[in-house]
C-alpha cells in the first residue's frame, strides 16, 4: 500500500483536461466514420432508386420472358437474359473444379519450392489482368487457335481464365482458416493427406469455398470486354421460353453488351429499356450474393468449433 | 526402489536412437543425441523450451516431413527398423499414438472422432467400431461422462474433456507406444491427476513417452527420465537417480531443483 499520496474517490473520477480532449476526438472519429460509412451506402441506393424509378413502366414478366423487337427498340430481354446465365453457368463450371483443385493442391500438397512460388506468382498476377487483355487471350486462344469460332463456349471459357486467380484466392483463403492442428491431429493417426483433406479440411471450408466461387458470378455476369470478341452478338433471336434455346456452339446475347448495345448504339429505344435491363442485370448480381451471404449464414450456424 | 524390474525391461529396447541430428534449416534443433527406450516404461523426457522434446517425438512418426527444410541424420528404429526405411508410413504413425499439448477435438462426433483411425486403417463393421470407440474411452477415463452423447461435436466438450477424448483417439489404432507432448498444459490439476492415473494403468500395455515441463509429473509416473537442453540429451537414467541429490550432471539438479540458469 502506497500511503504518501492520499487521492479522495471523488479526485480520482474528475475528468482532467487531457480526458475531455479524449472523449472529444472521440465523439468527432465516431461521427466521421459513420459519415464516411453513409457515403458508401447512399450512392448504391440512389442508383437503384433512380434505375428503379426509371423502369418501372417497362418492367413485367412479359419484359424478362420476350426477344428484343423493332431492331431492339421495343421488346424484352429474354435472349440476353438468357445468354448471360449460359455465360455465367458453363464458365463456373469450368473455373470452380478446376480453381478449387488447384488451390488445394497449392494449400495442402505443394511444398515451398521454385514450381509453387511461380504458381502463386501466376495466380496474383493474372488477377490483376485487365479484361479486355483477356479478351484477346480468349480471341486468340479458344476462337483460333483451337477453332472454337465465336461461341458461347469459346466466351465462357475466356470468362473462366479471368475467374480462375480468384476462386483459386478465395479457396486458398477459405483452406486456411480450418486449423492447423486438425491436419496435425489426422497425421499423427496416420491418415494421407487426402484421407485429411476429405474428411477434415472440405467439410470444414465448404461454405467459405463456395462462397467464393458465388460471388464470381456477379463478376462474369457483369463483364462486357472478355465476352464482345469471344462469342457474344449484339442481335440474335431465340425461342422464348425455352431455357435450351441456345447451343454453346453458337453466340448469344448477353445483358451487359446488350445494356451497352441500345444505351449507345442504337437510336430511339423505349426510354424505359435501357434502365430496365439495368435493373435485371444489378438485381441478378444481387440476387446471387445474397444467396451466398444466406447460405454462409446458414453454415456458419453448423460451425464446429 | 524397483531397479529390478527396471534392469528386467532394459533386455528390451522397442525404440532405438542413435546418433540423430535434426536441423531447421540452419538452425539446430537434435545434435545427435542417443539412446534406448524399453518396452513397457514410461521414460520422462523434461527440459525447457526449445530443447528438442517435441522434434524428437515428430521424427519417430515421421511428422517432421510435414515441415519444409527440415534434415534429419541419423537413425531412430522401432522394433529394430529403420523408421526411415519403413515402406508404409501411415502404418508406422499408426504404431505410435500421440497426444499433443493443446487439446484438439476433430471436428465431428465424440464416436466420430475415435473412429476416425480405425476408419482410415480400413475399419468398416459398426459392431468393430463400437468396440473401439468403448473400449478407448473407457481406457481414457471419459466414457461414463459422454456414452449418453456419443453423436455430439467432440470440440464442444471441455478442455480437459477434449484432452482425454485425444487420448481415447490416440489409443484408438492400438499403439505400441503412447507419445505425450505436454498433454497437462491447458487441463486442470484434477484432470491432469485422472490421465496420470490412466498412463500407470497403460503402462502395462505400452511404452509411453511422457514430455512434460512439470518435473514433478516426471518424478511421480516415470521410470526413467531423460533431460534434454539445447538440443542435447544432458542425461538419461533412473527417475531415482535423476531427482536424485547427485545425478550425473549438475545442469540436470540445477533444473530439477528450479535454480536453472
Amino acid at each position: 500500500m502506497n500511503t504518501d499520496i492520499q487521492v479522495s474517490p471523488q479526485e480520482m473520477f474528475t475528468e482532467t483536461p487531457i480526458d475531455r480532449q479524449k472523449r472529444r476526438i472521440e465523439g468527432i472519429m465516431r461521427v466521421f466514420l459513420l459519415v464516411i460509412t453513409s457515403m458508401m451506402i447512399l450512392p448504391l441506393l440512389l442508383i437503384i432508386g433512380y434505375l428503379l424509378y426509371k423502369a418501372l413502366p417497362v418492367l413485367s414478366f412479359e419484359f424478362l420472358f420476350t426477344n428484343p423487337k423493332d431492331n431492339m427498340r421495343a421488346g424484352g430481354l429474354w435472349a440476353p437474359f438468357l445468354g448471360t446465365i449460359y455465360l455465367v453457368v458453363v464458365s463456373l463450371l469450368v473455373s470452380a473444379p478446376i480453381g478449387v483443385f488447384a488451390a488445394v493442391y497449392l494449400n495442402e500438397y505443394a511444398r515451398e519450392n521454385w514450381f509453387t512460388r511461380i504458381t502463386n506468382l501466376a495466380v496474383v498476377n493474372l488477377a490483376g489482368v485487365p479484361s479486355i487483355v483477356h479478351a484477346l487471350f480468349g480471341v486468340g486462344a479458344f476462337v483460333l487457335f483451337a477453332g472454337l469460332g465465336e461461341s458461347i463456349l469459346a466466351a465462357s471459357l475466356t470468362l473462366a481464365i479471368m475467374t480462375l486467380p480468384v476462386i483459386i484466392a478465395s479457396t486458398t483463403e477459405a483452406l486456411k482458416a480450418v486449423p492447423m492442428s486438425f491436419r496435425e491431429a489426422c497425421w499423427n493417426l496416420g491418415a494421407t493427406r487426402w484421407q485429411t483433406i476429405r474428411r477434415i479440411v472440405l467439410p470444414n471450408s465448404i461454405s467459405g469455398i463456395l462462397t467464393g466461387v458465388i460471388l464470381q458470378v456477379s463478376r462474369a455476369a457483369g463483364e462486357t470486354a472478355p465476352i464482345m470478341f469471344t462469342g457474344a452478338v449484339f442481335y440474335k433471336a431465340i425461342a422464348e421460353g425455352n431455357l435450351f434455346a441456345y447451343n454453346i456452339m453458337e453466340q448469344c446475347m448477353a445483358l451487359s453488351l446488350h445494356l451497352f448495345t441500345i444505351s449507345t448504339q442504337v437510336p430511339d429505344v423505349t426510354e424505359g429499356i435501357p434502365y430496365g435491363t439495368a435493373i435485371v442485370l444489378v438485381a441478378t448480381v444481387l440476387l446471387v450474393n445474397a444467396a451466398s451471404i444466406a447460405l454462409r449464414v446458414y453454415l456458419r450456424t453448423r460451425k464446429k468449433w | 526402489m524397483n531397479t529390478n524390474s527396471d534392469r528386467r525391461s532394459h533386455t528390451a529396447p522397442i525404440i532405438e536412437i542413435n546418433d540423430l541430428t535434426v536441423r531447421y534449416g540452419d538452425k539446430p534443433a537434435l545434435n545427435g543425441i542417443s539412446f534406448d527406450v524399453y518396452k513397457n516404461e514410461i521414460l520422462g523426457i523434461i527440459g525447457p523450451a526449445q530443447s528438442g522434446k517435441t522434434t524428437l517425438l515428430k521424427v519417430i512418426n515421421r511428422t517432421l516431413e510435414f515441415t519444409a527444410g527440415t534434415t534429419v541424420e541419423g537413425s531412430v528404429k522401432l522394433d529394430g527398423v529403420d523408421v526411415n526405411t519403413v515402406g508404409d508410413v501411415y502404418g508406422l504413425r499408426r504404431k505410435i499414438g500421440m497426444v499433443l499439448p493443446l487439446p484438439v477435438g476433430l471436428p465431428l462426433s465424440i464416436y466420430d472422432n475415435v473412429a476416425f483411425a480405425p476408419r482410415t486403417a480400413g475399419v468398416r463393421a459398426k459392431s468393430e467400431l463400437d468396440e473401439i470407440v468403448e473400449r478407448c474411452l473407457q481406457q481414457a477415463a471419459l466414457w461414463d461422462e459422454v456414452k449418453d452423447r456419443l453423436n455430439t461435436l467432440g470440440t464442444k466438450l471441455s478442455g480437459g474433456q477434449q484432452q482425454r477424448l485425444t487420448i481415447a483417439r490416440a489409443l484408438s489404432h492400438q499403439p505400441e507406444i503412447l507419445c505425450l507432448d505436454e498433454f497437462s498444459i491447458a487441463v486442470d490439476p484434477i484432470t491432469t491427476m485422472r490421465i496420470e492415473d490412466v498412463l500407470k494403468e497403460l503402462r502395462a500395455e505400452m511404452t509411453i513417452l511422457l514430455v512434460t515441463n512439470l518435473v514433478q509429473q516426471a518424478k511421480r509416473l516415470a521410470n526413467r527420465t531423460a533431460f534434454m537442453l539445447n538440443g542435447d540429451l544432458v542425461e538419461i537414467d533412473t527417475t531415482d537417480v535423476i531427482f536424485s541429490d547427485s545425478p550425473g550432471s549438475q545442469a540436470t539438479y540445477d533444473y530439477v531443483n528450479g535454480t536453472f540458469g
